[in-house]
Order: structure tokens, then sequence, then C-alpha cells
């Protein structure tokens, strides 16, 4: 009895000492940040901060400062890309999950490339035709940049979502007297919302997140969290660097932890399908 | 009698064919404007010279001023990839066989956060947190590891793949502990039975069979450490540095397109020829007997 309690202590060591490192490796870069956010004063060599304080978070908070401009525009964008993004992906989801429709691995496929270049080549593009087209540095391109990043989620997902549903449902609608419209729209339509409503997450997620292309498109006149966090963290004003990425951070978090409420698993293993 | 539908929408409602196609087209057209124009315009870009039409005279600048940052490129992208695969299969192996089911799931909480942080955060984090002054170094210093004088900062290369490291794993090992968690047990535990060890039994029955799905990662992965700019901005934007950082600053200095675009057509060639590594594997496999 005492040689397996030794033995299993003794498998603990490796074990505690794999899982600490992992622990500092994942926490370790999270901490400096937390570290930084709440920092009034910390110079080489001191260890942690000298002073701490939240006079930085006053100046990001302050309703006239330009992050608080930054945040506005990044949940507006974000809001629009995903209107935008879940109108378009509605119909096509619908048809790609419960209809037949022509090439539609093609189809499919085509809204995954985005995903399957790389991305600066085709933002720099963007950019300049968006130039010529008096879209550039504005609001709506860079919602336009984030909606083509996000339509593979919104598709894929709505696609998914709209594929696991009975067809009993829809013919005992229609069955009642329903006409096709209607079906859709009291049966259908409301047994895919989760799953869209899933997707307009992971949409409203990449939109608040997305810095490749507003760098390219919306500079210099539409400042974005992103944009603000790169611009402070290159001044080296890592206090105002920090404080925006915890803001970034999140929302990111906590949308993850709930997604599996909203994304059930039957949804989940028909994505890409 | 059969009533005819009322309407010419009625009508076409009933053209299936047309209806789906019509349904689709808002979301196609979007993807065609916005991403298909563009990628063609890129293209043509790339191999356009002024007054003389096409040539290949920006590839040949491009090499000419950037051959060390294509190199570098290559090289941190492929370290990185590496890494994340071996780390990938690391966890995934230790999720799926893990004896201790406390250490298993404090593992399964733990591994994931990173996949919550987007890019840019992570980019921040690891300027404050791998600088000669910086946690890191810090906290190695404190635990009396090394002396003050002996730190240096890792803000270069290394700085680049740590990130692109921290960043990537969780996604392809949570793909992997999927593929590794829907296994048929059995081998397994015949495997175990026999007395194999659980490193051979990871190398030897589980890797194979979930190869494809490791592949898919990391070719995922590839991509989007081949399209990620605020990483190497931050951590690293000396010479050399990588392309998409030289891309943003041809046009930002110059605005030469036509150098950027074919910088941009080659990290392009990048991801397809390892996309074309892994059909052709994937067409050699599906031949064997």
């Amino acid at each position: 009895m005492t040689g397996i309690l030794r033995s299993t202590a003794a498998a603990w060591v490796p074990r505690g000492l794999i899982l600490f490192l992992v622990a500092f490796v994942i926490f370790g870069p999270l901490a400096n940040m937390l570290l930084w956010a709440f920092t009034e004063v910390w110079y080489f060599p001191a260890k942690l901060p000298i002073e701490w304080g939240f006079a930085f978070w006053e100046r990001v908070f302050r309703p006239q400062g330009n992050a608080m401009e930054s945040l506005i525009n990044s949940v507006l964008i974000a809001l629009t890309t995903v209107v935008i993004a879940v109108s378009v992906s509605i119909p096509a989801g619908y048809a790609l999950g419960r209809r037949r429709v022509p090439w539609r691995g093609i189809i499919l496929v085509a809204f995954l490339l985005p995903q399957a270049f790389p991305s600066v080549a085709v933002h720099i593009n963007v950019a300049r035709i968006f130039y010529s087209m008096g879209l550039a540095g504005t609001f709506f391109g860079v919602v336009l940049v984030h909606t083509m990043q996000g339509l593979v989620f919104s598709v894929w997902i709505s696609t998914a979502a709209f594929a696991t549903i009975d067809h009993e449902l829809e013919e005992a609608a229609r069955n009642l007297g329903a006409s096709a419209l209607r079906t859709f729209f009291t049966v259908t339509l409301p047994l895919a919302l989760p799953g869209i409503m899933a997707s307009g997450i992971f949409v409203f997620l990449l939109s608040l997140d997305e810095f490749t292309g507003t760098f390219f498109v919306g500079v210099p006149d539409i400042t974005t969290l992103p944009l603000l966090l790169f611009t402070a963290s290159m001044e080296g004003n890592y206090q105002i660097a920090s404080i925006t990425s915890l803001i970034l951070l999140v929302p990111s978090v906590a949308f993850m932890l709930i997604i599996e409420r909203f994304l059930k698993a039957d949804v989940l293993a028909k994505i890409g399908n | 009698m059969r009533t005819a539908p009322a309407s010419a929408f009625g009508r076409l409602w009933q053209n299936e064919r047309f209806l789906s196609l019509a349904l689709v087209t808002p979301a196609l057209l979007t993807i065609g404007a916005l991403f298909l124009y563009p990628l063609g315009f890129s293209v043509i870009s790339a191999f356009s010279v002024e007054d003389s039409g096409f040539g290949i005279a920006n590839f040949t600048k491009a090499f000419d001023f950037y051959s060390n940052d294509i190199l570098f490129t290559v090289i941190i992208v492929g370290i990185s990839t590496v890494l994340i695969g071996a780390f990938a299969i690391a966890i995934g192996g230790y999720l799926t066989m893990g004896e201790s089911p406390l250490a298993v799931s404090i593992l399964k909480w733990l591994y994931r956060w990173p996949l919550f942080i987007p890019f840019i955060v992570a980019g921040q984090m690891m300027r404050t947190f791998l600088a000669k002054n910086g946690l890191m170094n810090n906290m190695i210093v404190g635990a009396g590891l090394l002396d003050p004088s002996q730190t240096t900062s890792f803000l270069d290369w290394r700085g680049i793949v740590i990130t692109f490291v921290w960043k990537q794993t969780p996604f392809v090992a949570l793909l992997v502990a999927g593929a590794m968690a829907s296994l048929d047990r059995s081998t397994i535990e015949a495997a175990r039975n026999l007395g194999a060890g659980r490193i051979r039994i990871l190398a030897q029955i589980i890797v194979p069979q979930v190869r494809p799905t490791i592949v898919v990662g990391l070719i995922l992965s590839f991509v989007v450490m081949m399209s990620v700019l605020s990483v190497p901005l931050m951590i690293n934007a000396q010479n050399p540095t990588m392309l998409t950082v030289d891309m943003a600053f041809r046009i930002n200095t110059y605005g030469d397109y036509g150098v950027a675009n074919a910088l941009g057509f080659i990290s392009y060639a990048m991801t397809g020829f390892v996309a074309w590594i892994y059909l052709r594997q994937g067409v050699r496999q599906g031949g064997a007997p």
C-alpha cells in the first residue's frame, strides 16, 4: 500500500514539473501584460513595477481620448461586419445546407480561399483598389475587408446549422398549409438561429481583433483598438498597449467560453461537409 | 384540380437550381469582388513592368533585395511548424493516454488559452515578456538560475518563433486531440497489454492514424504564420525580417506595388508548395494497397 502511494507520489514529480512549466509558458506573458496594465512607473533593474496605479486607465477611458474613439470604432465596425456577413450568409447557408446547389463543393471552398492565401499581398491590393474608389480610410472600407475574412465562418457555420434541421419539421409545416416563405421564417430559421448566432460571434471577434486589413485600408483615418495597441506598443507606451490588450482579450475569452452553448455538437460535426 | 404556383416568385422558388444559385450569389459576389479580384490584381501587378508590359523585373528586384528575408521567412516558419507539430502531438498524446485524470484535466484547461488570444495581443505580451528585463528573465534570475548579467533579450528571430508556437500550438493540439480521442481504443489497449511503452504507442500506432489531421492543422498554421504582419513588426523589425514586413515597407515607403506584389507572389508560391506536398502525399497514400 505504501509502495503504491510512494510510486504515485514519485510519478507526480515529473508530471508536476512539466505542468508547472506549461503553466509558466502560458501564463507568463499574460502575467507580464497584467503587470504593465497596472503599472505607473517601472524601469530597469526593478523586477516588479515600482509604482502601481490606475492613472493610465483614466487616460484610456477619458471620453475625449483617442482610445475611447478606437473602442467605439472597433465595436461599430464589428457590429456592421456581423450584420453584412450574416445577412448574406443566411440565404447562402440555407441553399448550401438544405437545397441542391450546383458546384456546391467549389462554392464552399471559395469562401475558404481568403484563409488559404497569405493575406498581406491581397490586402495591399484591396487597399489600392479601394483608394481608387474612395473607400480607403473609410468606415465602410474597413467593414468590407473584415466581411471578406469573416464569410468563411458565417457561411460554413450557417450551412452546417441549416443542414442539421430535420426535414420532417418543414414538411409538417408545408402540409398544414404554410407557404414556403412562412415555413422558412417560422420553422427553419428559428431552428438554425443558435448556429447563426455562433457564426455571428465568430465574425464579431474576428473583426474586433483584425489588424492587417485595417492597417492597409483604414490608415490613417480609421483607428481601431488593434491599431491603437500597435501604435502605443511601437512608441514604447506599454501601459496603454497592455490596457488595450486586456480590453481585446476579455470579449475573446468570454465569448469562447460560452460558444459551446451556441454551437452544438451536431452542428460542429457538419461544418465543412 | 391542381392549382398553379400563384406568382412568378412561386415558380422561381420551384426552379431548384436557379433559386439555389440566386441565394448563394450575394455571398459569392462578396468573395469575388473583395478577394478574387484583388488576388488577380496582385498577380498581374507582380508580373507587370513599367512601359514594356509583362516581365519578371519585379522578381529580379525582389530577389536582389530580399533573398535573405525570403530565406529567413522559410526558416522561421519551418522551425515554428515543426515545433508546433511536436508540441501538439505531445499534448494530444498525453490527453489520450495520460494515467492521472487530474493531470489530464489540468493540461486540458491550461493548453487552450492562447487559442483565444489575438495575434496582436500575443505580440505585445511577448514584447514585454521576452525582453532583456522582461518578466521571463526576471523570474529566472529571481529563482537563482541565472545571473542578471547573463540574461539576453529574445526579441529577434527566436521571439517570432516563440510567439508563433505559443499562439498556434493550441489550435493544432485541439484538432489533433479530437482526432486521437475518436480513434478505436482497442489497438492502443492491445499494444499496452503487450508491454509497449506510451511513447512507442504514440509514435507507431496513434500518430500514423491521425496524420491527415496533423498535416491539415500544420498547413493552416503555415498559412497563418505567412500572413501575420503584427508579430514580426512588434518582435523583430530589423534586418533580416519576414516577407510580410517587407511588403508593408515597400508600400508605405516607396509605394512600390510591383516588388511588393512579387514578394506576395513568392509567399503564395511557398504556401502552394506546402499544399502540393500534402496533396501528393494524399494521392500516394490513397493509391497504396
